[in-house]
């Protein structure tokens, strides 16, 4: 993974100086509330409903075992024993001290981690495959390319200040799973003739009005893909609206000019970019920072465990588990291992700073070092041996991460909700904890197979409501919390945004309807190998609808 | 309001007129865009000015054909949210070859100015910041990672050798 050199060291200790230096302003009253939140947001804290939260950034969601120690440390010294991963592939702390964001900012420092730019209208934290390395079906590791943009957008200096927050994900695989139609820009990693491109989507986005990117550019050659990043970033800077909050993300630009209009725009502004204008990054540069992404060394291994065999004919529990959290590997023997997040009766996406702890020594001991947070909210160890599987999921058991749902209706995805955030309607973690308890048997769950449920307290959408499967959005009527559910979303190549299929429910039906929506579903499918999804498809959302509100 | 260009506070000797309101015949004085445009244009006459104010609508490939007659850009910010005045800027230096002064008026913090200097802004006219301040600000950073109009180059530069 990729090491801090000097000038990455010293960018991060100059901002934690600067950070403590406008803390003690705001603390001394010199800085106005109203001047101080983009500071202390372009660092990552919000003011939210019980005390600042810090978000911190993880860099494409790549974590060494030092730095997952150090996120523990900070859960255990600054917040309560615990930490909420998010859906950004960043972790959130929500009770740490004003006046101790500094100091965890410096031990942030010391591991060569850092809070820039998680947060205010900015360009944000770059995400990416979560198998992204290891997955068999990229073309090459995105990785290096997150590090580039992550760079190149790093205190630019044009872009501090855009009209709404600006978010960018890379996949270099077919199977889109890092959800690039629902970003602001989406980057495709693909080799045309031997040369490595871009293909660049624009404008997609979820929050109160969803859109599926637009397609701008099938392949923008890898030398100038800084360049024509800078072109997007300026047309968005300059033309974006500034009048309205809810109308500033590019996405509404994209759709207000029309796709060809924005085209042109952008085409028009990158080819008047004089020659000193170009990023100019030399081949040189690209190639030292690819080889910090070079492959672990992994030993050969015979593609069949017997070791792995073994303990999957005598333990079933384990044996459900490597059917549901394994990942397969470019490398024979060796699999990429999900650590669940989404255990039943936990709020997703939450980790103690013990469980932090474990998993940082199994990705110490068993995982070449490489732990990786997906947007999907869970922990991965993208090379784990299959012969070292039994071992690495008694532990986690043990800890309470054995849950085998990966993509699994469980496995949800869900913003903090009213319980936590400022912005929201409606309560989300208690719904989500609700339906999982609908499908607390792992035999049941299995059944289901791949399904995946995203729920959001409010229409902003951090819950990723539109893109789930099955979608679940709590609105407030009244000072009554209700849910309306959306059928049909999903994120990844095949992007669809859910429709919401009717009037909301109250929070105590919303269970009992999935469950119908469910058995409907399993009653109707060809076999039990058409996913939900497919046969959602297959039949339309009409006769799911009925089966939703079906009177109980 | 201390107005600080090249590492010290200095003396205003430039006026805005606010547009409506009559030229001077002597002094330097800075004019909006539209009037600008009107003046050089040949639709107002008078005394053309050498100095602009730019809204953060204006466009700056307006102005290229003028640049070498002007001394002073100014470069409004009516909110410090609105950070489209580093796009002209960053125009003004990169693409149009602009050298003369470009300076920052209007809601201008401390914060923003490191932002500004690489963007290519020279003098700050600053609300609620001190000279001290400003100067501090402009070196919080001395490594940047992106090629800009001014302030340190490209770390991939110096990394590379090149």
């Amino acid at each position: 993974m990729y090491r801090y050199d000097q000038f990455d060291a010293r960018i991060v200790q100059e901002r934690v100086a600067q950070f403590r230096g406008q803390v003690a302003r705001r603390l001394s009253g010199e800085l106005l509330e109203d001047e101080f939140k983009p500071l202390r947001l372009q660092n990552g804290v919000y003011l939210q409903l019980h005390a600042y939260m810090l978000r911190i950034a993880i860099p494409y969601g790549q974590l060494s075992p030092v730095q997952l120690r150090r996120l523990a440390e900070i859960a255990r010294d600054y917040d309560r024993g615990f930490g909420h991963f998010t859906t950004r592939q960043n972790i959130q702390f929500n009770w740490v001290a004003l006046k101790d964001i500094p100091d965890v900012l410096e031990k942030l420092a010391e591991v060569e981690m850092h809070a820039i730019q998680t947060s205010g209208n900015c360009i944000r934290n770059t995400t990416t495959d979560h198998f992204a390395g290891a997955a068999q079906d990229e073309v090459l590791d995105p990785r290096a390319w997150c590090e580039i943009i992550r760079q190149w957008s790093t205190f630019h200096p044009e872009f501090a200040f855009l009209p709404r927050k600006f978010k960018i994900a890379v996949t270099a695989a077919e199977h889109d799973r890092a959800a690039i139609r629902v970003h602001d820009v989406g980057l495709h990693i693909r080799r045309k003739d031997g040369q490595v491109g871009f293909e660049v989507h624009v404008g997609g986005g979820q929050g109160r009005t969803p859109h599926i990117a637009a397609l701008v550019n099938p392949f923008v050659p890898e030398a100038q893909i800084l360049d024509y990043l800078e072109a997007i970033m300026r047309v968005y800077n300059r033309y974006g609206r500034r009048d309205n909050k809810y109308k500033a993300r590019i996405k509404i630009l994209v759709s207000e000019l029309g796709e060809a209009e924005y085209i042109r725009q952008v085409e028009e502004e990158f080819a008047a970019q004089r020659p000193g204008e170009k990023i100019d990054l030399p081949a040189s540069e690209v190639a030292r920072i690819h080889a910090y992404f070079a492959p672990p060394a992994l030993a050969a291994r015979p593609a069949l465990s017997k070791t792995l065999e073994a303990a999957k004919a005598a333990d079933p529990a384990f044996a459900r588990w490597t059917r549901a959290n394994l990942h397969p590997h470019k490398v024979a023997g060796y699999a990429s291992v999900t650590v669940s997040l989404k255990p039943l009766g936990v709020a997703p996406g939450d980790a103690t700073d013990a469980q932090m702890m474990l998993v940082a020594d199994l990705g110490e001991k068993y995982g070449y070092g490489d732990i990786r947070v997906s947007h999907a909210q869970n922990l991965i160890l993208p090379h784990v041996a299959l012969d070292d599987l039994p071992v690495v999921y008694a532990a986690l058991d043990a800890a309470g991460l054995g849950a085998a749902n990966e993509s699994r209706i469980t496995d949800m995805i869900v913003c903090p909700g009213l319980d936590y955030c400022n912005l929201a309607n409606a309560r989300s973690i208690p719904v989500a904890l609700a339906v999982q308890k609908v499908f607390a048997d792992p035999a049941y769950e299995e059944d289901i197979g791949k399904l995946h449920i995203n729920v959001s307290g409010c229409i902003n959408a951090c819950g990723h409501h539109h893109v789930g499967h099955i979608g679940i959005l709590g609105v407030d009527k009244k000072g009554e919390e209700f849910y309306q559910i959306l059928l049909g979303g999903r994120a990844d190549e095949k992007a669809a945004l859910g429709e919401i299929v009717g009037p909301g429910l109250k929070a105590d039906d919303v269970p009992a309807a999935i469950h119908r929506v469910v058995e409907f579903y399993r009653a109707e499918r060809t076999s039990p190998a058409e996913k939900f999804i497919d046969t959602l498809e297959r039949l339309g959302h009409a006769r799911f609808q009925e089966a939703l509100y079906a009177a109980g | 309001m201390p107005l600080v260009k090249g590492g010290a506070e200095i003396a205003n000797d430039w006026t805005f007129v606010p547009d409506g309101a009559a030229l001077p015949e002597s002094g330097r004085f800075s004019v909006s865009f539209s009037r600008f445009l009107g003046l050089k244009l040949g639709q107002e006459n008078g005394p053309l000015p050498d100095g602009v104010r730019l809204a953060p609508v204006d466009d700056p490939a307006q102005l290229e054909p003028f640049l070498p007659d002007l001394a002073l850009i100014e470069v409004d910010f009516p909110r410090y949210t609105d950070g489209r005045g580093f796009s002209q800027a960053q125009l003004l230096r990169r693409r149009y070859g602009y050298s003369g002064e470009i300076r920052a008026v209007g809601h201008v913090l401390r914060d923003q100015i490191f932002y500004m200097h690489r963007s290519g802004f020279t003098a700050y006219e600053t609300r609620r910041a001190t000279v001290s301040e400003v100067l501090e600000a402009l070196a919080e950073f001395t490594e940047a990672y992106q090629p800009a109009a001014d302030g340190p180059g490209a770390a991939f530069r110096k990394r590379t050798g090149a």
